[in-house]
């Protein structure tokens, strides 16, 4: 079992509660399908994802990106058993979307640049060394049920 | 993997930010508190020789200086990055001893203290450039290893 300090757990709790779903969610999605083209792959009918600006503006784009980004809800309310809770997930992930598990990684990674951006200052090392670790753990659970 | 020519010229953007109206800011850069010894501990181990590790000491500082200097220098060589690196390269292969992996580490760092310092300008395509632009850095820096 992963063990939190209280630091890591206000801090992750700190960061969602005050993240704006609508405006991160799309901006991690849309700027991953950029920096990593190959991502793309998995959307084939979103439509129009021929360069930055198509993907920024694509509204299915932004759909998913909310969507994903509400699926950490889960993690950020239940740190203690974060494999448990994306068991399913992550076989949903391997056997009906079939996701290579590195991409988990790169989202993540994409996901931590908004979140900079949009903190600013307020991102501080420790802040990004709680906000990494609690990426980590999901990345890993979504990855666990790959056979 | 080729720099395109718009790649080159968003990274050469991004290093020019020093010597245009964000002069200031990319200053600033270098005296981000740096995160790669807090966030990633590991990194801790090449520094031994320094008493104080914590982020606003002066040998932190003054190295995170050092390290973007080189960053900024190899914007100039952008061309031609192997031969521009020769140096550089040599010195961390068989005198640093560091171990490329850490490259990886430190862009990562570079590419979230860019996020947070310029979050308008740090464009999804701005940002591949710079990643395209750190991996190749760090490939011509790795390349005299073996």
């Amino acid at each position: 079992m992963v063990q939190w300090t209280d630091f890591e757990r206000a801090t992750i709790q700190g960061v969602f509660e005050k993240m704006d779903y609508d405006d991160v969610g799309p901006a991690a999605l849309s700027r991953c399908l950029v920096v990593y083209p190959w991502t793309q792959r998995y959307f084939g009918n979103f439509g129009n994802l021929y360069n930055a600006a198509a993907i920024q503006g694509n509204p299915m784009v932004a759909a998913h990106g909310k969507t994903v980004l509400h699926g950490l809800d889960r993690a950020v309310k239940n740190m203690d058993d974060i494999k448990a809770t994306y068991a399913e997930l992550s076989v949903l992930h391997s056997e009906k979307l079939r996701v290579d598990p590195d991409n988990f990684r790169l989202l993540a990674d994409c996901l931590t640049i908004v979140v900079a951006a949009r903190m600013g200052a307020d991102f501080t090392a420790d802040v990004q060394g709680a906000f990494q670790k609690f990426l980590a753990v999901v990345v890993s659970s979504l990855g666990k049920q790959y056979h | 993997m080729e720099l395109s020519f718009s790649n080159s010229y968003q990274v050469k953007r991004v290093g020019s930010y020093s010597t245009t109206r964000n002069m200031p800011r990319i200053n600033d850069v270098y005296f981000q508190p740096p995160r790669t010894l807090v966030v990633y501990p590991q990194t801790k181990t090449y520094f031994s020789h320094w008493k104080d590790l914590s982020p606003g000491s002066a040998p932190v500082r003054k190295h995170g200086g050092t390290v973007m200097g080189g960053v900024l220098g190899a914007i100039e060589k952008i061309d031609d990055l192997s031969a521009g690196l020769l140096t550089l390269s040599e010195l961390h292969a068989f005198m640093l001893r560091v171990d490329p992996a850490n490259f990886k580490i430190f862009n990562h760092n570079m590419l979230v203290t860019l996020a947070m310092m310029f979050p308008d300008d740090f464009t999804p395509e701005v940002h591949v450039a710079t990643d395209k632009f750190l991996a190749q850095l760090a490939l011509a820096l790795s390349e005299k290893y073996r």
